[in-house]
């Protein structure tokens, strides 16, 4: 069992609408995990029927039981996040703003603040229409996305994946270069990224191979919408070309991707176009790499 | 010597868990008694954040000489064992326990 | 007068919006742009100006002092985040991981852990005439964007007091981050693309600028691609609809090569104009 994770350190690249067309073309060998908790969008194109859900919780909140408080307001001298108000002389606790961290309810002389396991969102065991399975997850409001929830997704994916015996696990991974990218890096087997030739994209690019270096991960790379800008492209092919990471393909700029969106697909799906041999071959050119 | 190894399961023919911070099982192997014991770390899995350094306390109090893992451990979890002693051993993934065991003997992995 | 530009996902043109909008407004007023996406400020590749501050930023973590410690393990059981662990006779702090709560250092007995300043980031501060830029930036391995997006916060209401025009290049999506920069503006303007990915996560980000009660607006990017459900979605939520920006590939060429668009573009500037004058409305109704 393999594990592929795809990537992109700026966002609207082209990451999940790829990841979901390789998803599609891998079928049934493929589990698929989308660790893009913040903007989980896979579910779009590959119709999840979210048959199994799961409360998920991280971290903890301040709860003030008000029948045991003496409104001391020990809680709110203590609280370095502003957290606590006084509304009418009864302290509350602002959700959004507590930490979590338990100092006021350490210090509360009458024990009147419990800490709550904060319910952080929810995952899911889909079946999706390629017939395969899908673990996603959905981030609650002000939640903290650290790599907690990642991880959980990718570990459910995993297990699933050895118990029936699949080939690979993809994984549409988060963005930026924090905790949670950190987390679904972790125990891939390859890393593609997914950038596109502007100056910001391939600053992005460059802070991300950063990251994946120190994991020592083996990595290549799809510049999308190449034809937007080729002097960029040629810059990153040379960047490519340095850093020994494999250049998986250049994609054009190319408005099938939204058309597919839009009815609900994967752009293989959707189209019998150039486009759709491209991402063909750079699915088979990933599968060879890690074989 | 003590060799502590990250490990999915309970015994050696467990699956070696790649990761220091959240790995499911310390397996725990005292090759003068020749002894195997295993620690449950699965509670680890839902801390948020710091699961990295709290592993590492854990794995401190079985004062072993030797880890044996996959990925090697983070930033965090790297300062803890740095000050222990431990000496860290990666490239352990995809294997069983006894596998890992077995390559680190015969010095395949460093 | 504050705003934020924000958006459900990454990559649908916020830091295009912002750099060009506060740009063609400091034509005409005094304007501070902050990019407090501070994982990854990319508002800054846009912009010419020179750097005339360059200032680090510290959060406060605790230092242990081994001569005053008695090893009585109060710290570490204190400490929600493991940022302090007791190992052997060491006490080791991890700066990363501390949220700063002070309670491992006022709840030690011997006063053995007293907080001192730890370098999380550093802040610069440009200027461009009538444009003043402020971008933080998070030092690599630093975990938490929210104290120092609050401290670069502070620098600016010390720093441009009064009712001068500020724009916030807000962090992607609707966690923690975005709730820090959103919670003290006026007005927020949403941008999407008119796509499916686009509207999924402009409902989450509606839902979350509903949660905290700030009036906002939407713009829609690369008009023209996708379908309407957006332009429904808004209609039928009687949510402001302040532009639409043509999907252009001009635009996407200059923004590629880090330009700015209204002076390229025509069709681009007419939208700006449209957002001006809501801004403005804003602005002068809040003044009198």
């Amino acid at each position: 069992m393999k594990e592929i994770v795809v990537i992109s350190g700026k966002g609207g690249t082209g990451k999940t609408s790829l990841t979901a067309s390789f998803a599609y073309l891998g079928g049934k060998d493929v589990i698929v995990a989308d660790c893009d908790v913040d903007a989980a969008d896979m579910h779009l194109l590959l119709k999840p029927d979210f048959a199994e859900a799961e409360d998920f919780y991280s971290g903890e909140l301040a709860y003030i039981e008000q029948d045991r408080c003496i409104r001391c307001g020990k809680c709110a001298d203590v609280c370095r996040f502003d957290a606590i108000e006084n509304v009418f002389n009864t302290y509350k606790v602002d959700r959004l703003a507590c930490e979590g961290c338990g100092y006021c309810s350490r210090i509360c002389p009458t024990h009147a603040i419990i800490n709550k396991k904060r319910l952080a969102g929810e995952w899911y065991i889909s079946q999706i229409k390629t017939g395969s399975l899908m673990v996603h997850a959905k981030l609650g409001i002000g939640a903290d996305n650290s790599g907690k929830l990642v991880a959980k997704v990718k570990n459910e994916a995993k297990k699933i994946a050895e118990d029936e015996f699949k080939d690979f696990i993809l994984v549409d991974g988060s963005p930026g270069i924090g905790c949670p990218v950190v987390s679904s890096l972790s125990g891939a087997h390859f890393v593609v990224m997914v950038t596109e030739p502007s100056v910001p994209g391939f600053h992005d690019l460059k802070r991300l191979f950063t990251l994946i270096k120190k994991f020592s991960l083996k990595a290549g790379c799809i510049i999308n919408k190449f034809d937007i800008n080729k002097q960029i492209t040629k810059e990153i092919e040379n960047y490519l070309k340095e850093e020994n990471i494999l250049h998986i393909a250049n994609l054009p700029y190319n408005e099938d991707f939204i058309r597919a969106m839009t009815k609900g697909q994967t752009v293989v799906e959707y189209t019998d176009g150039g486009v759709r041999n491209l991402i063909e071959q750079s699915w088979n050119k990933i599968k060879d790499e890690i074989k | 010597m003590k060799i502590v190894f990250t490990t999915k399961g309970d015994n050696w023919d467990s699956i070696m868990d790649p990761r220091f911070g959240r790995t499911e099982f310390f397996l725990i192997y005292d090759e003068d008694k020749d002894e195997l014991a295993h620690y449950d770390n699965r509670e680890a899995a839902s801390d948020a954040h710091g699961a990295g350094p709290k592993t590492a306390q854990k794995l401190f109090e079985f004062h072993p000489d030797v880890l044996i893992t996959g990925n090697g451990p983070g930033g965090n979890a790297a300062a803890v064992l740095e000050k222990t002693g431990i000496r860290i051993i990666t490239g352990a993934a995809d294997m069983t326990a006894k596998e890992a065991y077995e390559k680190y003997r015969r010095g395949e992995l460093n | 007068m504050k705003i934020a530009i924000a958006s459900g996902k990454g990559g649908t043109g916020k830091t295009t919006l912002s750099t060009n909008l506060a740009s063609y407004l400091s034509e005409i007023e005094q304007v501070v742009l902050t990019d407090l996406d501070v994982e990854e400020p990319n508002s800054g590749l846009f912009l010419s100006g020179n750097r005339e501050i360059k200032e680090d930023k510290f959060k406060m973590v605790p230092q242990w002092i081994e001569d005053k410690c008695t090893l009585c393990g109060i710290c570490q059981k204190v400490c929600n985040f493991h940022a302090v662990i007791q190992l052997g006779k060491m006490i080791m702090v991890f700066p990363e991981l501390c949220h700063g709560c002070y309670a491992c250092s006022e709840l030690c007995p011997e006063s053995a852990l007293p907080m001192i300043p730890k370098k999380m980031g550093e802040l610069n501060y440009s200027r461009d005439r009538n444009l003043h830029f402020i971008e933080s930036r998070l030092d690599v391995g630093e975990e938490q964007a929210v104290p120092l997006i609050r401290q670069t916060k502070d620098y600016i209401d010390r720093t441009f007091p009064g009712d001068t025009v500020h724009i916030y290049d807000s962090p992607p999506g609707t966690s923690c981050p975005v709730i820090e920069v959103t919670k003290d503006v006026d007005f927020v303007i949403l941008i999407t693309e008119p796509t499916p990915f686009g509207f999924h996560d402009l409902k989450l980000a509606v839902e979350t600028m509903r949660e905290l009660k700030k009036p906002f607006g939407v713009v829609i990017n690369r008009d023209g691609i996708g379908n309407q459900d957006v332009v429904d979605f808004c209609k039928c939520e009687k949510i402001t609809l302040l532009a639409k920006i043509p999907n252009d590939r001009r635009i996407a060429e200059l923004c590629s090569l880090g330009k700015l668009i209204y002076n390229e573009v025509p069709e681009f500037r007419r939208e700006l104009d449209k957002i001006i004058t809501y801004i403005m409305t804003i602005k002068n109704y809040k003044q009198a």
